[in-house]
């Protein structure tokens, strides 16, 4: 299937389980769907850098906060423009509607990356791990000490009843948003494993070195993964504040993103797109479940239960599952993965 | 003589306390087939290094083709021409041997072409080069898949396809048997005939000597002889050098 199929496919297909699910007229369903989708994407993201290069990530909750927190940002602007700018200047400003917001917010968080991944360009394995770790821990900082987004306090974004334009429920319009995000972040990770960015990834994942006795620019696709990865996730983030309506550092920080963000695509199988997208449907429906039946306390120990079983069990997730028990008959019939190059 | 290929002049490089390489001076012209020996140790994957970018020189430059290669990084010198295997094979685990041999074309050759390879050239021209190396029954194979000697085929397959004008060869041929080193050597010739110009670096003698027009020995990171193989090797400082007073 070519790019653009896959993408019109994958959209009909999220288009009717969005009517299914108004059909069934139970907002719970989409208060908890919206989380499932966020991590979706947050996962298909970690695994651009992390499945594909072989970078692991732990600072994807600083991702998904700088979305976030751009939003917060921007709903703070009318307000901010009405104290210091003429009246003419502030009727001007307002707060963009939600696609603007995620725009906005991957661009911000896809910066974020790319300084990443500048910065620890000569860092591999557990070093790079720390240093977005240690990342994390300076974006929380200096969100934490920064008084024009609520600084500890946090920061209220209201969210309205309705959505403009289409005039329906606001958490469906959220819904609807991340659906389609998660189409495009799904569309995107398959892109790029069958293209000629994907070998490039597969390289620098196997053998860093002989990648670049091959050719590869392995610093400039590095810098690709982490701007693009960086970008996915802050693009989850930016609606987050009106899914949640009160933002604090220690929320959008929180370490049940980027345990969360790790866990999906090593549960589901970081080879390919379909891992991320398995995994976080997989641990977002049993964590909601485990929120809603036990605590929410429980949906984190569910996660790392699940993790060490698979870390042990199926170290290639639940692809490697799949392909172990259906995909080994013939090792001769058909290569590891054999996609259509695209060479652009 | 016609500008060298690539030239080496007075390049050095120390690790710590340790110095590999002391003022190395070397060249290569177009076409030429170079046999590089010398002990363990005497720094001649360290210059292999230095030469392909994976390692940069502290003194000393590099030439290529007329081009400074000093700064340059290693993706960048084998766009231009330069392409080397490793001693110790190196192929990408998660793809197929097939796939390994694409990655040079996808990124290297691709540069130097206009249009990119269709799917079919693309099957074609890595099928072709596993033929040369007689891989191709393993070409949807995983490397895991390999024996040893089947993983250095690919090492040097892999280079070759990056089409280079300069193919650096470091020890393709460890560990490999007579007939398969005779292979080898007939493969590398069978190259060098179609105007690549290719370094050997190798410790198997016979190969060496059947394979070089001119052979150079490196020896505590200092060059000690260059030139005919015939004479170098019956050079007092050689054989003292392998042989030991």
């Amino acid at each position: 299937m070519r790019t653009w199929q896959f993408f019109l496919v994958s959209l009909a297909i999220a288009i009717a389980g969005f009517l299914g699910a108004r059909y069934l007229q139970n907002d719970y369903l989409f208060f908890a769907g919206y989380v499932v989708l966020q991590f979706i994407v947050l996962a298909t993201a970690w695994n651009i850098l992390g499945g594909y290069c072989g970078y692991v990530n732990f600072g994807s909750a600083a991702f998904f906060a700088m979305g976030a927190y751009s939003t917060v940002v921007m709903t703070k602007l009318p307000a901010f423009a009405n104290r210091h700018f003429p009246e003419e200047i502030a009727a001007l400003v307002g707060v963009p509607p939600i696609p603007v917001l995620i725009v906005l917010g991957g661009i911000v968080a896809g910066l974020v990356g790319l300084g990443t991944g500048y910065l620890t360009l000569r860092l591999r394995g557990v070093f790079f791990a720390i240093a977005t770790l240690a990342l994390a821990v300076v974006l929380q900082t200096l969100v934490v000490n920064w008084d024009f987004v609520g600084g500890s306090r946090g920061a209220y974004v209201i969210r309205p009843a309705t959505a403009p334009l289409l005039g329906i429920n606001y958490i469906e319009y959220l819904f609807l948003v991340m659906l389609i995000l998660v189409v495009v972040a799904l569309t995107v990770a398959r892109a790029i494993e069958r293209s000629r960015l994907g070998y490039g990834f597969a390289t620098i994942r196997d053998d860093e070195l002989a990648a670049e006795a091959s050719g590869v620019p392995t610093l400039r696709l590095k810098l690709v993964a982490t701007t693009l990865s960086g970008a996915f996730m802050g693009m989850a983030g930016a609606p987050f504040p009106y899914y949640i309506g009160f933002l604090e550092p220690s929320s959008a920080f929180g370490l049940s993103y980027a345990v969360n963000a790790i866990a999906m695509p090593m549960i589901g199988g970081t080879t390919s797109w379909v891992g991320p997208l398995l995994g976080a449907v997989l641990l977002g429906t049993l964590q909601q479940l485990a929120t809603v039946t036990i605590s929410s306390a429980v949906s984190l120990l569910i996660v790392g239960l699940l993790l060490v079983f698979f870390v042990i069990i199926a170290p290639n997730g639940v692809i490697g599952l799949w392909q172990q028990f259906f995909g080994r008959k013939a090792p001769d019939a058909k290569p590891a993965h054999d996609p259509a190059v695209k060479t652009s | 003589m016609s500008t060298p290929l690539l030239k080496v002049e007075n390049v050095g490089k120390r690790f710590g306390g340790f110095v590999a390489l002391d003022g190395i001076n070397l060249e290569i012209a177009k076409g030429e087939r170079l046999g590089l020996i010398g002990p363990n140790g005497s720094g001649k994957s360290t210059l292999v290094n230095c030469m392909s970018g994976t390692l940069h020189n502290e003194t000393g430059t590099v030439t290529f083709d007329g081009k400074p290669m000093n700064g340059l990084l290693a993706h960048q010198r084998t766009h231009l021409g330069l392409a080397r295997s490793f001693q110790l094979p190196r192929p990408f685990h998660s793809l197929t041997v097939a796939e390994n041999i694409r990655v040079p074309l996808l990124y290297t050759v691709r540069l130097r072409r206009d249009v990119p390879h269709t799917r079919q050239e693309m099957d074609h021209r890595c099928h072709e080069v596993l033929a040369l190396v007689g891989l191709e029954h393993k070409a949807g194979r995983p490397p895991r898949d390999l024996t040893q000697v089947e993983m250095r085929k690919l090492e040097l397959a892999r280079a070759m396809a990056a089409e280079p004008k300069l193919l650096i060869a470091d020890e393709a041929m460890a560990g490999l048997s007579e007939s398969e080193v005779k292979d080898i050597v007939a493969l590398l010739i069978a190259l060098n005939e179609r105007g690549i110009t290719i370094i050997l670096i190798e410790h198997i003698m016979t190969a060496v000597m059947s394979f070089s027009q001119r052979l150079a020995v490196l020896v505590g990171g200092r060059k000690i002889a260059d030139g005919d193989p015939q004479d170098v090797i019956r050079d007092p400082e050689v054989e003292r050098a392998y042989l030991g007073q």
